[in-house]
Formats: C-alpha cells, structure tokens, sequence
C-alpha cells in the first residue's frame, strides 16, 4: 500500500496504517507477532470495513475518480493474457479515449473495449482524460460489428466523466455518433459484457454500454449527469455537488435496486486502489462467469433478451381502465 | 443533461397549451397575459395573436417562437385526425428527487402550466391524407428534458409504427436531454428508444425526425438523430453539449453559427432545413418518395 494519496474520509486508515508500520519496523523481522500488532491489524480492518462501508455517495465518487484506481490498461496487463490492439475508425482517426482489440481472456477469445483515463500527466492527455470524440465511438462501433463477425464476444470496460464537449466533438456529430451506437449496440450480434469500473459519466458511457450483462463496481458510479453538472443548473452552484450525488441515487447498490444494472462487483476492502491484482482476480471471475451464460443462449434468444433488458427500464403511472389504448403495445 | 444554452432559452410557455393529456387547463401564475411578445431575433414588438395564428413565427422577420404541443399537431395534421396514445401515463418520482425544492411539485407545477402530464405527445395521425405515427417533445415542460414517461411513450409508439408498418414522424424540442430529476432512468431511456427505433429500422421503417429549438444532450444523442431523414427548423439550436459546456472546457469564444441548424447541416448531420409553414407539404413530400 505504499504511496496512495489518501482521500479525506481515509485520514484515520491511512494514520493507523503508519502506525502498524513503525511498530511492525520496530519488532523488525521477528517471526512473531505481539498482540499489539495483531490487534491492530485487527482493528484497521475493522475501521477500513467501517468506513467504507458508510461512504457517502460524493465519497463514493471520489473513490471512483482515485488517482490510484485501476483502469482499462490496468485491467488489460491483469485480465488478459494478451491484448492485440486495433486502431482507427476508418474515417477520421484514431480515438485513444477508447481503446479497442482483440483479447485473450483465459482459453477464450474476446474483443476488448475500454476507455482510458490515463495514469500520468503525459497519459491523460494522450488519452484525453478518458473522453472520447465521435471518432472513438465510430471505432468502438466498427470493431463490436467486426467482432460480431466472428463471434467474439465483447468485453467494454466504461470509466469516463463523460463524451468530450468541445468544439470538434460537436462538428462531427457527437450526438448522432452516439446516438448511432446505442441504435446499433442493441442489434450486435454476439454477447455483450459491460463494465462500469470508475465513471459512468452520461451519454459518454452508455455509448458502449448497451450490453447483455451490466455490471459496476462497488465504488464506481453511473449517472445521467456528473454531480457537479447537476449541482451547478439545479443548485445554481458546482459547490453543492455533494447534495446533488446524494439525490442522483447513483451508487451501485441503488443500481441493483432500481434494476437497472445486473450485478455490483465488490472491491477489495478499502477500495480497488488498494490492491489492484485483487480487484482484477474478481472482475476477471465476473466476466468468464458471465459471459459463460450468455454463450449459452442462441443468438436471438440473446437479442431478445438484451431488447427487454432495455425495455423494462423506467417507472411511470398508468391507469389501464379508462383508456382503450393502454394496453396492446407493451 | 445538458443546461441551458446562453440566451437561447426557450420562449417561455406563457401562453396556455390546448389541452392534450386530460389534465385541466390552466394558465400559469405569474405571468401577465400580454397581448405583445417581443421578437428574440429581431427585437420587434409582435402582437400575440398574430404570431398565434401564423404558426408561432415572428411577422417581422419569421423568427420561430417556441410553438406548444396542440399547435404543433394542429399545424402538422390534417384537422381533428390526431388520436392521443398512452395519454394516461404519468410521471412519478423514482428517485425521491429533490433539489431546492421535490420532484413531486416541479412536476405538479410543470402540468399546471403546460397542460401536459409529461413533456411527451404520442398517437396517430393523417398528415395529407397520409396515416403515420407522431410523437413530439414540448420543451416547455422541464425543459423537454425525457425521463421514463417521455422513453415509454416514444418507445411503445415506435413499436406500434413497427407493428402496424407505418410511417414514423417526432418532433423534437428539449432543452434538457435526459431528465436529471429521474437519474439513471432518464439515461436507459437514451438506450430504450434507440433499441426500438433499431427494430423500426430493420423492419424498413420510415422515421423522419424533425429538430426543433432546442434539441440538446440525451434527446440529441438517441432518438433524435436517428431519422432516415433529418429536418430542422431554422436557427435551431442542436448539439449534444450545451454552448455553455463547451465554451467553459475549452476556454475559448465558439464559432459563429455554432450547434445551430445551418452549423448542423454544413457538417453533415441534417438533410434539409424547413422553414415551418413548410413542414407539412416537405413532410408529405419526402413520405411519398420512401412510402407506397
Ligand atoms: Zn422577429
């Protein structure tokens, strides 16, 4: 655990942690361990439990956006026994938000989608902080249909605070591009696993995230619109993002509950920054557990089923009685 | 979610709607009942009722005003043809949504002043003699923004027009994208809508989608730009990030024209630009070309 920058809800881990370690320093290699130790490794479990598991929801964002947190090339490195890159949308460039290519996951052969943060200064901007332009959701797009070709799965890990707004994004069509993809995503012909592991920002992830399996990660976050988005037009102010994370209800948990998403993946204890080979021994369970059932469904069997999974989603009112037309179309 | 455009907000629905949707008709509070409006393009002062009977345009220059729900089908439809579908659903509140004030009351408010239940209008109708299925955005109800009513609607419509292989036509208007008050809902309405328009589609489907002032964020990037043919009003502002979004990460003065209808339409993502009082004899046209 060395080197994290503690968030401020972690001070009284990360102060207890260098306790731990001065006093393990000072029994130096001795094979055994006073209780002292041993009930301190107890308690920082205890503690770490505690807080993480009373996070607020804007914790839960900062824990989501934690410069430590894992992300797709992490995941590739961990996941994949080998990543073979494919570039370019055949019409404009080559998007490094999303990164696409065929994958071997274990003894299976999957095309891999992913956007890409960036864990460095000089990453970050070689991959736009994780926010892609038209370009990187054409890419995605063609090789999901190259990959449909084959029958390779898909495997689309989503971490970005949202589609890029700027000046080129908008000229070549970032609404339609997306708009395109969601379209054409519902009718891919091969099983679709989507995987929130930080940001789900907006239209900018569920760009690739119409899939037959969805799932997010315990601390990872899915939201129509950034808390500070939501907070600066409904509280006038980006300040107030806090209020607006709590009334978005975007945690993973509230996912599952509202069913719109399939399955909460549970980080190691303190968080996915804290030990990233971990966090990806279970994603990695996640997506050959998952994709093993959708194998087994024939393909429109798997269409219908990614068509309904869609459908349902929404809470309305509706009173059948006094109209005729209520009923036939749903 | 998108916010809104800097002094492109639109006309405020200060004019009562005719009544669609079942909900009583009221006016709202507040605002005076003018007989003048103030032209946004031209600064004109335009008596009312003209631009009421001239199919909301401006007399002076064709500015196009804000045009409610039951004008809109009134000025696309051939007369008393339209029959309202699924005008009984409603919204709640899924999320116990409150910001400076409860979901519940916005949208309380909201029908008051609109006379709309939600920001959605769905049904049948004859536009020339020709059936189709019509839907609408009103972005005077919080914005046009869609939450689940307005995906469920578009949706079960769509999949009529599917069913019984007619012509689809939506008329955007939304300011607001996807519905922050309802959250993750609103978004899996992007994703609910677009599947169906992808049946629509491949069951040679005509949908013809028509862009209004505004058509932003979550509407922009779902069903919105998904027509075999898109149209735009003039001047409309169109785009996936609000103006304000954009102008705020790149630190720099926008282009003229930006996001607007013409802007769209140099970059390739609009067919034609159609003026109003050209919708209906355009829209039967291009029915005809694609239609038996
Ligand atoms: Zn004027």
């Amino acid at each position: 655990m060395s080197k994290l920058i503690p968030l401020p809800f972690e001070r009284p881990i990360v102060d207890l942690e260098s306790q731990l370690e001065q006093l393990e320093q000072q029994l130096g290699r001795s094979p055994q361990l006073t209780d002292a130790v041993r009930q301190m490794r107890v308690e920082l479990q205890r503690l770490t439990r505690e807080v993480y598991e009373n996070l607020r929801p804007w914790e839960v964002v900062s824990v989501a956006r934690h410069t430590n947190r894992p992300q797709a090339l992490d995941y590739v490195e961990l996941i994949f026994d080998e990543f073979v890159e494919l570039h370019g949308d055949r019409a404009f460039g080559d998007d490094r938000a999303i990164l696409t290519g065929f994958a071997q996951l274990d003894d299976q052969k999957v095309l891999f989608v992913g956007q890409h943060k960036g864990r460095n200064l000089d990453e970050r901007i070689t991959h736009n902080y994780g926010m892609a332009h038209p370009e990187g959701y054409r890419k995605a797009l063609m090789k999901m249909q190259l990959a449909a070709k084959y029958q390779l799965p898909i495997v689309c890990f989503i971490d970005t605070a949202g589609a890029f707004p700027g000046i080129g994004a908008e000229e070549r069509g970032q609404a339609y591009q997306i708009a395109y993809n969601l379209r054409e995503m519902s009718r891919v012909r091969t099983p679709i696993v989507c995987v929130v592991i930080g940001e789900g920002g907006s239209g900018g992830a569920l760009g690739i995230g119409i899939g037959d399996h969805v799932a997010v990660l315990q601390y990872a976050y899915y939201s129509v619109i950034s808390p500070e988005g939501c907070a600066g037009i409904l509280w006038k102010h980006p300040k107030f993002a806090d209020k607006a994370a709590e009334a978005l209800r975007f945690t993973a948990p509230d996912l599952l509950k509202f069913g719109v998403i399939d399955e909460v993946v549970p980080e190691p204890l303190g968080g996915a920054h804290r030990d990233h080979r971990r966090m990806a021994i279970t994603l990695k369970g996640t997506l050959l557990h998952a994709l093993k059932q959708l194998k087994s469904l024939p393909l429109d069997e798997l269409l219908n089923r990614r068509y309904d999974k869609f459908r349902r989603i929404g809470q309305f009112e509706e009173q059948h009685a006094t109209t005729a037309e209520s009923s036939a179309a749903s | 979610m998108t916010p809104p455009a800097e002094g492109q907000t639109p006309t405020p629905p200060d004019v009562p709607a005719p009544q669609l949707s079942g909900e009583p008709q009221r006016r709202k509070r507040g605002v005076p009942e003018g007989l003048w409006l103030r032209c946004d393009a031209c600064g004109a002062t335009v008596f009312r009722k003209q631009v009421e009977q001239g199919l909301w345009l401006c007399p002076e220059c064709g500015h196009h005003f804000y045009a409610p729900a039951a004008a809109r089908i009134q000025q696309l439809l051939d007369t008393d043809s339209f029959e309202e579908w699924f005008a009984d659903l409603a919204p709640c509140d899924p999320l116990g949504f409150a910001d400076k004030r409860p979901y519940r009351d916005r949208l309380k408010e909201e029908q008051r002043k609109t006379g709309l239940t939600d920001a959605c209008v769905v049904g049948r109708g004859y536009l020339r003699g020709r059936p189709l299925v019509f839907g609408l955005t009103d972005t005077a109800f919080i914005m046009g923004s869609m939450g689940s009513v307005v995906g469920e609607k578009l949706t079960r419509a769509i999949e009529r027009a599917t069913e019984s292989r007619l012509p689809l036509v939506i008329i955007s208007g939304s300011g607001g994208g996807a519905r922050m008050h309802e959250g993750i809902f609103s978004l899996m309405q992007m994703g609910k809508v677009s599947a169906a328009l992808a049946r629509f589609h491949e069951s040679g489907g005509l949908f013809i989608s028509v862009l209004t002032n505004p058509t932003m964020g979550g509407v922009a990037a779902s069903f919105a730009s998904l027509g075999d043919i898109v149209i735009a009003e003039p001047k409309a502002l169109i785009g996936f990030a609000g103006p304000r979004v954009v102008k705020s990460t790149i630190k720099m003065p926008l282009p003229p024209g930006f996001q607007t209808s013409e802007f769209l339409m140099a970059h390739g993502f609009v067919d034609r630009i159609i003026a109003r009082p050209d919708l209906r004899p355009e829209i039967s046209r291009l029915i005809d070309y694609c239609v038996r």
